[in-house]
């Protein structure tokens, strides 16, 4: 597992536009989620706020990707209410599909499709769901590959590209929807460490355009340097979260305190 | 994946070998051709035993049969006139075979009993029909020439069953009907628009199609002569059925395959109980149930096409193998897949039709293939229920006096026809596993 803490010293963030607005984007209430007879996710509330960059962290199994899994319904969940962007999330197959295209999600393992070339990836999207013209699409696509720093690999196809340009073009094709949340499972863990950071840096502008984002990540180093809350989860529970400074100097709970010994430790 | 070993082993073994020798001089040995013989054919003892027992078992067959076909007698009107010219030529006993019954009865072998003044229009039919299936098989031709795929089926229909052109320009009104009332709809709910462009042109068929050609071919009469289906055999009513079949039963297999593994629980059920009770049975059974069964079940005085009862049987039966082989497909794809889909927003239809079949289909092409060679040949067993396709033909040849007792030429004339078309779809495959590989690498 890639829990590391990449302590390279940042290039000074911009935090102008890094501003938490007082409009609520994601808001989840009483949380429960069972697979079977497992319980995987218990009780949880949580309020996200417009511009907030929060990451998640936790145990493996601990429910961490279920969790922003149910967020964009890739998850279904049995008890609770989860209302994004002013929509709830229901069983209604509009309301499910307006959620995802409001909602941009990057995976451990990218996802892109292997068939359809860098820039059809990124413009399937915006023409097949939001009707956009092919012309315009193609120029929103090569406006993010460029701001992911590829768009010289437009005509190739993912399968030509290293797994940091991989991951690149994924976030570059969610931002083609023009989302207003970016949620992020583990969008690290499958790469070599030089690659690491070419996809941090990626996510650390995303921040400073003032994007609203979760992050699933044990980069905790990307924690204190763009996030306002870190969330821990242990046995499908938040059981803590707090401002990175505070939540990595003073950890209140025990578990936390171990967690954060163990992935600091070594 | 065990072939790629073994080769590679083969190889690597061989290349062993290479370095030892070359120390010991001869270096012609080494190269071109003597050094294929020596590595491929003798090796070690055991090569060289069973590459002399092939090459006589070559011999042999080669000696026997090339003799018998080169002999051969093209122009004679009855097998024993055939035995005369071969006794007078080559002298009794010896083996010549008698290409003269494909020679004489050839429009019956390719055409069955079609009008002989009207050969021109099967061929035309068909002619149309593969060309224009053209820009379907090779993508680098223009798009727009798939307008002429759209409109084969119904000139090739046209041309080859005759009667009124305002049947087949009424029946794809029917299909535009119902593409007009999905676009219309599209905008106000999906599954209503669905269902309007099954709905639609159903209706049109059941209910306006027939005034409606009445009517139109009363104002503007447009009618050639019309060939029933009876009197079509031969290798043109086996390619009828096998083309058919195949196009019909690709859309239909993909369907079900995608209804095996849906959410829906009724749908799901339905196609499992489809799939299973198809392929459970074997298809001269189908086939029997077409030609006997099934005008139990009509209202008394309809007369249903036996061609058509046959067709859409043998759609039925093949598209049950091809939603397992597209399940395979379906199966083989990483979860991530589906979800990179629906993560930006893409409706059910969508992430199908963009994303999964497009990588599934090309997964399952050698089975998909496959499926279609074994459903091309299998037309042949609709000669058990009494349809002259070229094994029937070549029954009813044999009984005739004049060519009874001949087999063999008959049996490897229609063996080579059917190769030909089998052996060209399997180079098809090929060809487009290829390139796909190309492309998405
Ligand atoms: N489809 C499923 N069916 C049954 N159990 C599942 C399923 N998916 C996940 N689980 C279980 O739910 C728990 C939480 O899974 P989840 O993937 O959310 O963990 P995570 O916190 O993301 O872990 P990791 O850090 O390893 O990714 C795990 O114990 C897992 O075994
Ligand atoms: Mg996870």
């Amino acid at each position: 597992m890639a829990m590391t803490d990449t302590a390279a010293p940042a290039a000074e963030i911009d935090r102008s536009n890094m501003r938490v607005s007082d409009e609520v984007a994601i808001s989840i209430e009483n949380l429960n989620k069972w697979y079977g007879e497992f319980h995987v996710l218990r009780d949880i509330d949580l309020k996200v706020m417009r511009g907030e960059r929060i990451v998640v962290c936790g145990p493996s199994g601990s429910g961490k990707s279920t969790l922003i899994r149910c967020i964009n319904a890739l998850e279904e969940h049995q008890q609770g209410r989860i209302e994004v962007d002013g929509t709830v999330l229901s069983s209604d197959l509009k309301n499910i599909d307006k959620i995802r295209s409001e909602v941009g999600m990057c995976f451990q393992h990218f996802n892109l499709f292997p068939h359809l070339t860098i820039l059809e990836n990124c413009t399937l999207a915006p023409i097949w769901v939001r009707k956009t013209p092919r012309r315009e699409a193609e120029e929103t696509a090569m406006h993010f590959l460029e701001k992911v720093k590829i768009p010289e690999q437009a005509d190739k196809y993912p399968g030509q590209l290293s797994g940091g340009q991989q991951q690149r073009v994924a976030i570059a094709r969610s931002l083609c929807m023009r989302p207003r949340i970016m949620l992020f499972d583990e969008p690290t863990s499958a790469l070599d460490p030089e690659m690491i950071k070419e996809v941090l840096d990626t996510m650390i502008e995303l921040a400073q355009d003032g994007m609203t984002m979760i992050c699933v990540t044990h980069e905790m180093g990307f924690a204190r340097q763009v996030a306002n809350r870190v969330i821990f989860m242990d046995q499908g529970q938040i059981v803590e979260q707090n401002e990175p400074e505070a939540f990595f100097t003073d950890p209140q709970n025990d578990r936390t305190k171990l967690f954060l010994s163990q992935i600091l430790g070594h | 994946m065990s072939d790629t070993h073994a080769q590679t082993a083969a190889f690597q073994a061989s290349f062993v070998r290479e370095e030892m020798v070359a120390a010991s001089p001869p270096p012609a040995r080494d190269r071109g051709v003597v050094k294929w013989l020596r590595e491929n054919l003798f090796s070690s003892w055991l090569n060289v035993i069973l590459t002399v027992l092939g090459l006589l078992a070559i011999w042999w067959i080669a000696s026997h049969v090339f003799p018998w076909m080169l002999r051969g007698i093209w122009v004679a009107d009855s097998l024993s006139e055939c035995r005369e010219i071969r006794n007078e030529r080559y002298g009794e006993g010896v083996g010549a075979a008698c290409w003269a019954v494909l020679t004489e009865r050839w429009n019956q072998l390719m055409f069955g009993f079609y009008p002989q003044d009207l050969y021109w229009r099967p061929v035309a039919g068909v002619a149309f029909f593969v060309a224009a299936l053209m820009p379907i098989l090779f993508s680098r031709l223009p798009r727009w020439t798939l307008w002429f795929s759209a409109a084969a089926p119904f000139v090739a229909f046209w041309l080859i069953w005759g009667g009124t052109i305002w049947a087949p320009v009424v029946v794809a009104g029917g299909f535009a009907l119902g593409a007009l009332a999905y676009v219309a709809l599209s905008n106000v709910n999906q599954i209503a628009a669905t269902l309007a462009a099954i709905v639609v042109p159903v209706l049109f068929w059941l209910f306006a199609a027939g005034p409606l050609i009445g009517a139109l071919q009363s104002a503007i009469p447009l009618a050639i002569e019309f060939v029933p289906s009876d009197d079509i055999g031969g290798f043109l009513l086996a390619v009828i059925i096998g083309f058919s079949a195949i196009i019909l039963s690709l859309p239909l297999g993909i369907l079900l395959a995608l209804g095996r593994r849906s959410d829906l629980f009724i749908i799901s059920k339905v196609s499992v109980a489809f799939i299973e009770t198809i392929r459970g049975v074997p298809l001269i059974v189908w086939l029997f149930t077409a030609s006997l069964l099934l005008n139990y079940f009509m209202p008394p005085g309809t007369n249903f096409d036996l061609m058509l009862r046959v067709i859409i049987m043998v759609t039925l039966f093949a598209s049950a193998y091809i939603a397992e082989v597209v399940r395979g497909g379906l199966a083989a794809l990483p979860k991530g897949q589906y979800e990179g889909a629906d993560s930006l927003g893409l409706d059910y239809w969508q992430s199908m039709r963009l994303v999964i079949l497009p990588q599934a289909l090309k997964i399952s092409i050698p089975g998909i293939v496959n499926t279609f060679i074994g459903l091309f040949k299998d037309t042949t067993l609709v000669v058990f229920i009494g349809l002259l396709d070229p094994i029937g033909l070549s029954n009813a040849i044999r009984a005739t006096t004049a060519w009874n007792g001949i087999y063999w030429e008959l049996f490897i004339f229609i063996g080579l026809l059917f190769f030909v078309c089998c052996f060209a779809m399997s180079r098809y495959s090929m060809y487009l596993e290829r390139k796909l590989a190309r492309e998405h690498r």
